[in-house]
């Protein structure tokens, strides 16, 4: 890259999860963009410290001291422009995902048309639904804004009738939201995001523009009844949150401005990353990002800079974690556990740790537990998010995951698990990808600060992207197979860069490795049994080149989907025996 | 790194907001002392609304079916009064289905308000008024003992403080219930059962102060019209020894429990007041701290979740833990004399 499109500037970029804030420098080192320091603090959103501020003050204090360089004023004011004795940054940019989940109501028209659009877009962003109205609702307008008021949604979105189409049908749905935004008092009227036909505009802002908190329009998130378009009204609705916030969250105003408006909710900024990598690296294979924090889990897909987006606070590991008893049970969390838990204390363990969402296993049961926790929960969110996936991500069969590559994981249960093996086991339990896939580890959440600072720089992402920042835990080949545990599924030889090569049988419920460290490539060989499909076609024996990584090369020989044991003695011996296949 | 602090208390100052969830009409005066008992706010509200479309009832224009409304904004109606009558022989007539205020008219709608109901809002807490927040609400004042919780049903209550917990885990049972603890506030380890929930509420209690209550119950717990307020967690925790302490020995004293639902965001927890009298008023708690050495600290996560111990040393930079993680940590030294290293994010400083 020619020095001369550098743009030299310093970039200092925060991400304000549920649990812990998170801050890294970027600098220019010899003509690229390079990550010189990260450093990560607890969250102040909540109480007793209600100031969100605060804990990107003290993350921000910590860098001072690993980098030298002062960011910070006497008055815990950001430095900014950087100055000529080097002290501040040049930019400031920051994703949050902390808060509470923010309430929404959709109107729409028909169920599976607007409506479920309009759900779609809710689901892009840190929400929850609290109601939905359509034409198939019969509930009178009389009800519909009885049920606003006793709701309160911090955000009600209407879709509704093609560009040019149906108006007087919406105009309908548009009523109750008005009189009820105009009996609740001022500061508890929800914002509107109006995204449906563009005709209406004017309409809209005539009839809800005095009595919503805010009133803001998208091009219409069904242009026609074949057509979804939710981008432009995610985008829009990533500026709502944000306005949504800066009411709840007190400190948020200070960052705003820090950063001149550069704030984006994360899952958003994961997604403009996913959008971009896609396009750049991802080939014919799409490209997943899965996050799993406090707040929610988050699951992004991108295949030839399209995207899927789906935000789910139900299955956050935070203050919602009972919820996810709503989506599974305590017996189907436990099928996860290498140890043997009661599903009582599996049961105490969700309520105490939502109790504390920051706090963190201790013992080598309360990881297990954890670990269990944070596997079906993210097994429940790919299963949410693979509604979604566009037609053309096509999966070797039916019901299991299209082939992706690479997958990029985050968040404190991933990126804070003791060793990578278990990283990466817990990657493969809840996702079970198909195929060949290079898993990425993001630590340091980096990819949504990259989405933040794209706004920003266009060229650091890709520096910071290509500089080795991100940890590769290895590539997995996931042998797509039925068959009786310990027979044969594949035979995988892997030829190393100095001519030397391994061998081994994958068999059945087995998991192999070939040790390949970081930054060294390979070619690996395999040829799957006659039924089996290793990414190639059912039987079809395929070479590839493969990249090295903590763990190495993998075969999963587990199948796809995967299938334990019911015995809980036989699971649980098997789960440890995949433990220890991976490190432990 | 920043600490947490979690109250336990024997005297401190309190001072707690107390406002209606709309804005109402406040009673209290500014300096006024006030009991429990005594209503400080209060607010008329409705529950419901009517939509009433006049112009299809009486098949006319919106603009046509204004002209004939004969109500206005605040107009309050009775049941049957009419609204609007048509033109014509026959003419048709709305009337009011329900007795209700006015809200909103135009486009040929008319909306009432209806099923209006009060509210009245209890001081909750003894103490002195010292501010009043204009159609919101009083600020309260007391002195006395701070017990903390982590999990409240919402209810608020004061009664005798009276202790059925002869060790911090005793399991309270539906027949240990009996009629002479009427109005108590009983103070308890862990309760596992329903029936002993359905007990209390029958003699009726005044509260019920628990160590912990297993997770199956919280939708039972959620339902009672008295407060219940968790000191430790959930699942079979014993009490704290500094909230045990503390509760016990202010056993026979009035104390009110104020089972608010935990919200992170704003900070109200559940607790457990006993008002005591001051020559001098004490100083208010503090809400956070730094960690040091000697500081007694609760443990909010296992191993020891809920016991009380002293920072014996803090780590420098990261330690590993058992489970495998490297985080800050400190040794906890437990009351017991046995020694543990916990996490830095797993503890809370007690004070």
């Amino acid at each position: 890259m020619p020095s001369s499109l550098i743009q030299s500037d310093s970039i200092l970029a925060v991400n304000i999860g549920e649990a812990t804030t998170r801050a890294i420098l970027f600098d220019v080192v010899e003509g690229e963009y390079r990550l010189i320091a990260s450093a990560s603090s607890p969250s102040t959103v909540e109480a007793p410290f209600r100031d969100l501020s605060e804990g990107v003050c003290n993350v921000l204090s910590d860098l001072q001291k690993l980098t030298g360089r002062t960011l910070l004023d006497a008055n815990r004011r950001l430095v900014t422009p950087s100055q000529p004795d080097g002290s501040g940054v040049d930019a400031f940019v920051s994703t949050l995902s902390a808060g509470p989940a923010i309430k929404i109501a959709v109107v729409g028209l028909l169920d599976e048309v607007s409506l479920e659009s309009a759900r779609r877009l809710a689901e892009m962003t840190y929400s929850r639904l609290v109601d939905a109205v359509g034409l198939n609702n019969h509930r009178k307008a009389d009800l519909q804004i009885d049920t606003i008021l006793r709701l309160q949604p911090d955000v009600v979105i209407i879709t509704g009738g093609t560009d040019g189409g149906a108006s007087r049908s919406v105009h309908k749905m548009l009523e109750p939201v008005g009189l009820a935004s105009y009996l609740l008092p001022q500061e508890k009227r929800p914002a509107v995001l109006f995204a449906g036909n563009q005709k209406l505009d004017d309409e809209v802002r005539e009839l809800l523009g005095n009595v919503t908190s805010a009133l803001h329009f998208s091009p219409n998130v069904r242009p026609s009844l074949e057509t979804e378009d939710l981008e432009p009204a995610a985008r829009e609705l990533a500026g709502v949150f944000l306005k949504v916030r800066q009411r709840q969250l007190k400190g948020l105003d200070v960052i705003v401005n820090w950063a001149n408006g550069n704030v984006l909710p994360t899952a958003y900024a994961q997604d403009r990353m996913v959008r971009f990598l896609s396009q750049v690296y991802a080939g014919n294979k799409g490209l997943l990002s899965v996050d799993i924090g406090a707040s929610a889990a988050v699951i992004a897909a991108g295949l030839a800079q399209r995207s899927t987006l789906g935000v789910y606070p139900q299955f956050g590991l935070g203050e919602n974690l009972p919820n996810l008893l709503q989506y599974t049970s305590l017996e189907d969390i436990l099928r996860w556990s290498s140890l043997d838990v009661s599903t009582g204390v599996l049961r105490d363990y969700i309520y105490q740790k939502a109790l504390y969402p920051a706090s963190i296993p201790a013992t080598k049961e309360e990881q297990a537990i954890a670990q269990a926790v944070a596997r079906q929960a993210l097994y429940l969110a790919v299963q949410a998010a693979r509604h979604k996936f566009p037609p053309s991500m096509r999966p070797p069969r039916p019901g299991l995951l299209p082939s992706f590559d690479p997958i990029l994981a985050s968040g404190g249960a991933l990126s804070d698990a003791p060793t990578p093996g278990q990283s990466l086991l817990l990657l493969l339990d809840s996702i079970q990808p198909t195929g060949l896939t290079t898993f990425i580890i993001d630590k340091n959440d980096l990819l949504p600060l990259l989405g933040a600072a794209a706004g920003r720089n266009t060229i650091m992402p890709v520096h910071v992207l290509e500089s080795g920042a991100f940890q590769s835990l290895g590539t997995v080949v996931s042998v797509v197979a039925s068959a009786s545990s310990g027979s044969l599924v594949a035979r995988a030889k892997l030829t190393y860069g100095d001519g030397h090569v391994a061998q081994a049988e994958v068999k059945f419920g087995n998991l192999e490795l070939f040790p390949l460290p970081e930054g060294q490539s390979a070619k690996l060989t395999i040829h799957p049994s006659h039924n089996a499909d290793v990414g190639f076609g059912r039987g079809r024996s395929g070479e590839i080149p493969v990249n090295g990584g903590a763990m190495g090369v993998v075969i999963d020989g587990r199948g796809r989907p995967l299938a334990l044991p019911n015995d809980p003695g036989r699971r649980r011996e098997l789960i440890k025996k995949w433990l220890w296949t991976v490190g432990g | 790194m920043l600490a947490p602090v979690h109250h336990i208390l024997p005297l401190t100052t309190i001072q707690r907001e107390r406002v209606l969830p709309i804005n109402g009409r406040v009673n209290a005066r500014l300096n006024q002392k006030v009991s429990p008992a005594d209503v400080v706010a209060e607010v008329s509200w409705a529950r419901e609304h009517v939509l009433l479309d006049i112009g299809r009832a009486l098949n006319l224009p919106p603009d046509a079916a204004d002209k004939l409304i004969q109500c206005k904004v605040g107009d309050r109606l009775a049941t049957g009064a009419v609204i609007a009558t048509g033109k014509g022989m026959m003419p048709k007539t709305v009337k009011a289905p329900r007795d209700g205020k006015v809200v909103v008219t135009g486009g040929g709608q008319i909306l009432l308000e209806v099923g209006e109901t009060r509210t009245e809002l209890r001081a909750g807490i003894p103490g002195t008024v010292t501010q009043v927040i204009p159609d919101r609400g009083v600020v309260i004042q007391t002195t006395g003992a701070l017990v903390q919780g982590v999990w409240g049903n919402g209810r608020i209550d004061t009664g005798v403080l009276t202790n059925l917990a002869d060790k911090p885990d005793t399991v309270l049972a539906a027949g240990r219930l009996d009629v002479s603890l009427r109005g108590s506030v009983i103070i308890a380890g862990q309760c596992r059962d329903a029936d002993t929930l359905q007990a209390a509420a029958e003699l009726p209690v005044r509260g019920l102060i628990l160590a912990s209550l297993f997770p199956s119950l919280l939708p039972l717990a959620r339902e009672m019209r008295y407060p219940i307020m968790l000191t430790d967690g959930f699942g079979a925790m014993p009490m704290n020894s500094a909230a045990y302490r503390l509760l016990t020995t202010n056993a026979k004293r009035e104390a009110t429990i104020k089972a608010e639902v935990f919200d992170r965001y704003s900070g109200v927890w559940p607790e457990a007041i006993i008002p005591l009298p001051v020559s001098s008023e004490p100083d208010a708690p503090q809400d956070v701290t730094t960690f040091e050495e000697g500081q007694t600290v609760r443990m909010r996560f296992p191993p020891a979740a809920g016991m009380i111990g002293t920072i014996a040393a803090l780590h420098p930079g990261l330690s590993t833990l058992p489970s495998g993680l490297r985080v800050p940590a400190a040794d906890i030294k437990l009351e017991n004399g046995e020694q543990v290293l916990i996490p830095l994010i797993n503890l809370e400083v007690v004070g």
